[in-house]
């Protein structure tokens, strides 16, 4: 005879609800931790809602792919947020105009250094030749980093594991380098942390300030682009000379 | 707020099909954002609804990241394998490029100050 509990388990892991619901209090309480520790850069919220719910589906003998069945609504959300990034950025736009020229430079820099950094130290190390290609956009949005790599024959999904983990590490660790670095201006850490570490870092900006978040995402979406053009432009060449 | 959403969703939808229709390396909603940022521009301002409906979906943007990264589960054989060249690659060059934007964006402020 089937224990009644796990009936119902086995009812509501066949619906989205579960682990829709599921991902929203994780979360939540993950962000209550975060947020009574005084926004403690250590203890990010993604890191602790990805621990918490990896522990407890391997708990439960849950595949991914169940999850991610609930779960996929709150991804899908990364579309029309990414859309709404134009709004922050329209209200910086006096800003934006005064500094168009430190921002495409920063921004080059940056996304080259990310490209180049990621693929060189990785493969210094060991890595593979898949680990390497789903490894050079971590420093770009999940959404556009998967697009990329599925392209030139990746693996999206490890992909978006390193892009949010660079998140998390962007968002953990901006803060003592830039103060190391003695950056006090916001719209410089703000576009730092977006270049860097995409929306997490943009998440961990606007926590800084309102123009930190809007540079942050600014600079989110121009290494997007940058990178989406830069990479497959490297892939090609790197495969025409071997 | 179901105004701004439709919006939002709508901007993402032509973005989406710019993309396929031109062939664009980039993904549909950054190009939706681009498209959404010009028209602000061009109108010159932004409906009260839309600016609340976007601030409260950026206040939980890394909620939106979650299923993405328990995706870590299904990796778990080759990031235990690669785990050294992976973890260094991922600290060094992530504070790297921190480090060096925010170098740069600063050393290029101030020269254009200094200019004035």
């Amino acid at each position: 005879m089937t224990p009644p509990l796990a009936e119902i388990w086995v009812y509501l892991s066949a619906t989205p609800l579960l682990f829709l619901t599921l991902t929203l209090v994780v979360y939540q309480g993950a962000y209550w931790i975060y947020r009574r520790a005084g926004f403690h850069p250590l203890l990010n919220p993604v890191a602790i809602s990805v621990a918490m719910i990896v522990a407890l589906l391997r708990l439960t003998d849950t595949p991914y792919e169940t999850y991610f069945g609930g779960a996929q609504f709150v991804h899908f959300l990364l579309g029309p947020a990414t859309v709404a990034l134009a709004v922050p950025l329209y209200a910086q736009l006096g800003k934006l105009k005064h500094a168009l020229w430190p921002i495409c430079g920063a921004l080059l820099a940056g996304a080259v250094t990310a490209l180049v950094s990621a693929v060189g130290i990785a493969w210094l190390l060991g890595a593979s030749d898949l680990t390497l290609l789903s490894i050079a956009p971590k420093s770009v949005t999940t959404p556009i980093a998967m697009g990329i790599v599925e392209r030139l024959g990746g693996l999206p999904s490890l992909t978006a594991v390193l892009v949010v983990t660079t998140g998390i590490i962007g968002a953990v660790g901006a803060k003592y380098v830039l103060d190391a670095l003695g950056i006090t201006d916001h719209s410089v850490r703000g576009f730092a942390l977006g270049t860097a570490a995409h929306g997490i870092g943009t998440a961990r900006a606007f926590q800084e300030s309102d123009e930190a978040g809007a540079f942050s995402g600014l600079a989110m979406g121009l290494c997007g682009l940058v990178t989406a053009v830069l990479f497959p432009l490297g892939v090609w060449l790197v495969r025409t000379l071997q | 707020m179901l105004t701004a959403l439709t919006v939002l969703l709508v901007y993402q939808l032509v973005g989406e099909i710019v993309v396929v229709a031109l062939g664009l390396p980039v993904p549909g909603p950054v190009v939706g954002m681009a498209l959404l940022f010009v028209s602000l521009i061009l109108r010159g301002s932004v409906a009260e609804d839309l600016r609340d409906t976007a601030n409260g979906l950026l206040r939980h943007l890394s909620l939106l990241f979650v299923p993405a990264g328990v995706g870590v589960m299904a990796h778990l054989n080759r990031l235990t394998n690669e785990w050294l060249p992976i973890s260094v690659s991922l600290v060094f060059s992530t504070l790297l490029t921190i480090a060096v934007t925010a170098l740069v964006m600063r050393a290029l402020l101030a020269r254009r100050v200094q200019g004035h």
